[in-house]
Formats: C-alpha cells, structure tokens, sequence
C-alpha cells in the first residue's frame, strides 16, 4: 500500500517489479530483493510472478473450454457451453475471413492467443494493490520482508510476456515461409522487391538496399506486436497506479481516487478486449502472408 | 522490465497451450458445431418437405370433398326424381281407381234404376188394369188385353 512510510516514487517502482528469481552476482540463488538485485541477474533470471499468473490463466481458460469441448454435442447449447461456441465461432469466422491458406493450426492458435491474453489483460482490473498486498501478508507469515516482496499481476505489462508469444508467432511465420515458399521463394520475397528490374546488374545491385527494407519490415512485425500489446497494458496499469496514489491522499482525494479509478476500469475494459483482439487479427494476418505465394 | 528467461519460459507456455488447444478444444468444439449446423439444416429441410406434403394433402382433400359434393347432389337430383316419380305414379292410380269407383258407382246405380223401374212398370201395369176394370166395370182379360197392356207397360 502506498503507505506513510513509502515515497510516490517507491510505491511506483515497487509496482513495477517483477518477482524475479535467479543467481545473484556473489553465485547464490534467490529472489530479487530490489530492481538492482534483479538488474544484476542478466538473462538467466525468471519473473516468477509473470509467469504464476499467465501459466495460471492460460490453464483457467484450457480448463473452462475443455470442459466445454467435453460437454459439446449438436443438441441444444445451454450457458455456459453456449458463450464458448460464441467465442470460437467468433474466431473462426475471423480466422476464416483474413486467412486464406489451410492451415489447422491458426484458428486454435488465434483462439488461444485472444482468451489468453483477454484473461491476462483483464487482470489489471483488478485493483492495483488487492493481489500485491495480499501476497506482501502473506510472505510476512512466512518472515519475508514485504518490502522486497514483488507481484506484479498482469503478465503482458512484462515485455518477456508479449515478446515471448510474438517471438513463438515470429517462429511460425519463418517456418511456414520456408516451408510454403521454399527457401528459395522466401529469399526472392526478401530480396526482389520492392525494388524490381529486368537488368540483371541492376538486380544484384536492387538485393542489398531490398533485403534491408524487407528485413526492417519482416523483424518489425513481432515486435510491434509485442510491444503495441506491452505498451497499451503498461500505459493502463501506470495510470491505475498513478490514481492509487490519491488514495493515501486524505478522504476527498480517496473518494475522487476512487470515482476515477472506475472510470478508467470502464474505459481501460475496452483497451483489455481491443489490444487482445488486435493480436489476434495481426498473428493471423502475418500467418496468412507467411503462406501467400507471390 | 529486464528481458530474461522468463521469455523463453512464456513461449514454452504459449506453444503448449496452443497445442492444447489445437488438440483437445478446437477439434470437438468445431465438430459439434459442424454436425448442429447439419441437424439443423437437415430439420429445416424436413419442416420443407412437410409443408410441401401438408399442401398437397390439402389438395387433395379438397379435390375429394369437391367430388363428394358432385356425387351427392348426383344423389339428392335422383332421389327428387325418383320421388317425383312416385308421387306421379301414385296420383295416377288414385286417379284410376276413383275412375273405377265411380264407374262401378254408377254401374249400381243404373241396376238399381232399372229394378226400380222394372217394379214400377209391373205396380203401374196392375194399377192401370185395376184402374181400367173400374172404369169399364167389367173384367178385361189380362190375356186377351196382354198384347195392349204389355205395349202400354212400354211406354212408361
């Protein structure tokens, strides 16, 4: 909580810490006390917390749609079973209408990416400092320090979150490139356009400066994906924290606190679903051009 | 915000969970999904074809109470005939027979008449003897005067 004894500023960094584990400089393992602890454990650290929550949603929705999938029949659909097919026809019909190869894989895949990352989204919601707080007593039963006690509950506003799924989209793309294109096609794709000729001289000189801006606009893809994601929830869970610091701020400050964080819920609810959906379409897209042959 | 393993661990998440998915939740989604549309569109081609069937029975039920409806009133036009006939008939019998009856009527009458007028002549015969004999005081002798009395007789 953004409590007497806690600056503006260390109540926002502490927000923004991931609960990291891995091998401290001096060698031993452990979790992060501080940003620097965590900073000085280089790659070979993981976000314990990100992946709690994401692990944990994704299983909640495998769980929930699995027991749908076991429950469907051609009879009459009733609630819950309902609502499930609705969101699957919904993908499907996206899928079928931005992807025109066959592929088995990408309407799944886009089903999983949107309830996925709607779930993980959803959980900025949940007001800032309800899980955190918790978690910070809880480890206090258990003699932690709650001050060194990091849980940052909404996965995608961990960039390793939004990169790590663009980057396994990004892998698809290549694969099916490759496999669809050939690698020679692929290569042509790369280095033949946009700039074309008819003179082979000046086709070999056209390769380098168009494989440099097929190269930008291929590697910028995931990452945009990535980081449009990451940085629209990270944006949204900065203000949520920005509006719980009124809430140390007397009971008029609380009370508007109060008023604006439920109205930035309201308005953030449409971010949650449009930056979901949004990555959705964009994989499909980008899958649907990896199996496009010029 | 450090990238870390934490990237590969989300990727590692990301691919099961796909396959997952892929494996146990699209496939009996989609195919139940699949075989509604087809009860569906199999029912709805029923309800067509029922329709289709409930018309013609229609039809054909009209066409039925239609040729019912000639045929009675084929029957209702004899039966009016035949009772016309009837009745025709009957009038001509009664006709005849009160025709007969009053042949035989009048038959009897002429009889009776006649013996009516048969006994009269024999009463006026014997009045008219009687009444000669007084006038003429003598006897007339019914077989010498039987030629005149029978011509008198005649004459009545």
């Amino acid at each position: 909580m953004a409590s007497e004894n806690l600056t503006s500023t260390a109540y926002i960094k502490h927000h923004l810490q991931n609960l990291a584990f891995g091998q401290h400089p001096d060698g031993s393992w452990g979790l992060a006390h501080n940003s620097q602890e965590a900073r000085e454990m280089g790659f070979w650290a993981i976000h314990l917390d990100t992946m709690f929550w994401s692990v944990l949603l994704g299983s909640v929705f495998l769980w929930l749609f699995r027991k749908a999938a076991k429950r469907a029949t051609s009879d009459t659909p009733s609630g819950f079973l309902n609502f499930v097919e609705w969101v699957v026809e919904f993908i499907d019909d996206n899928v079928r209408g931005s992807f025109s190869g066959k592929n088995d894989m990408v309407a799944p895949l886009a089903l999983t990416l949107f309830v996925w990352i709607l779930l993980q989204n959803t959980m900025d919601l949940v007001p800032v400092d309800w899980i955190p707080w918790t978690t910070q007593k809880i480890a206090g039963l258990f003699g932690a320090d709650p001050h060194h006690v990091f849980m940052k509950v909404v996965p995608t506003t961990d960039p390793n979150a939004t990169f790590g799924m663009s980057f396994a989209v990004f892998a698809l793309m290549l694969y099916y490139s490759l496999k669809i294109k050939g690698p020679l096609g692929f290569a042509a794709e790369l280095t033949m356009q946009p700039f074309e000729a008819k003179n082979p001289v000046l086709k070999i000189l056209f390769m380098p400066v168009n494989l440099f801006l097929e190269g930008i606009g291929l590697l910028s893809k995931p990452v945009s994906l990535s980081l449009r994601l990451f940085g629209n929830l990270f944006a949204g869970e900065m203000i949520f924290i920005l509006i719980a610091l009124l809430f140390s701020g007397g009971v008029i400050l609380s009370l508007l606190g109060g008023a604006l964080q439920w109205a930035w819920a309201v308005f953030h609810i449409l971010i949650v679903l449009l930056q979901a959906f949004i990555f959705m379409v964009l994989t499909v897209v980008y899958l649907d051009m990896a199996h496009h042959e010029h | 915000m450090n990238i870390n393993l934490t990237l590969i661990g989300q990727s590692i998440a990301f691919i099961v969970f796909v396959w997952f998915c892929m494996k146990y939740i699209w496939p009996p989604i989609m195919n139940a999904l699949e075989q509604r549309k087809k009860t569906i569109a199999d029912g709805l081609a029923a309800a067509e074809r029922g329709m289709r069937e409930r018309e013609l029975g229609e039809q054909r039920a009209t066409e039925v109470i239609k040729e019912a409806k000639g045929k009675a009133g084929e029957v209702i036009a004899s039966a009016e005939k035949r009772g016309a006939e009837i009745v025709e008939q009957a009038k001509t019998d009664a006709k005849l027979e009160g025709e007969r009856i009053i042949a035989a009527a009048r038959a009897e009458i002429e009889q009776e008449a006649q013996r009516a007028r048969e006994a009269l002549r024999t009463e006026v015969a014997a009045l008219a003897t009687a009444g000669a004999e007084q006038i003429l005081g003598k006897e007339i002798d019914p077989a010498v005067h039987a030629r005149m009395l029978d011509e008198l007789a005649t004459q009545l």
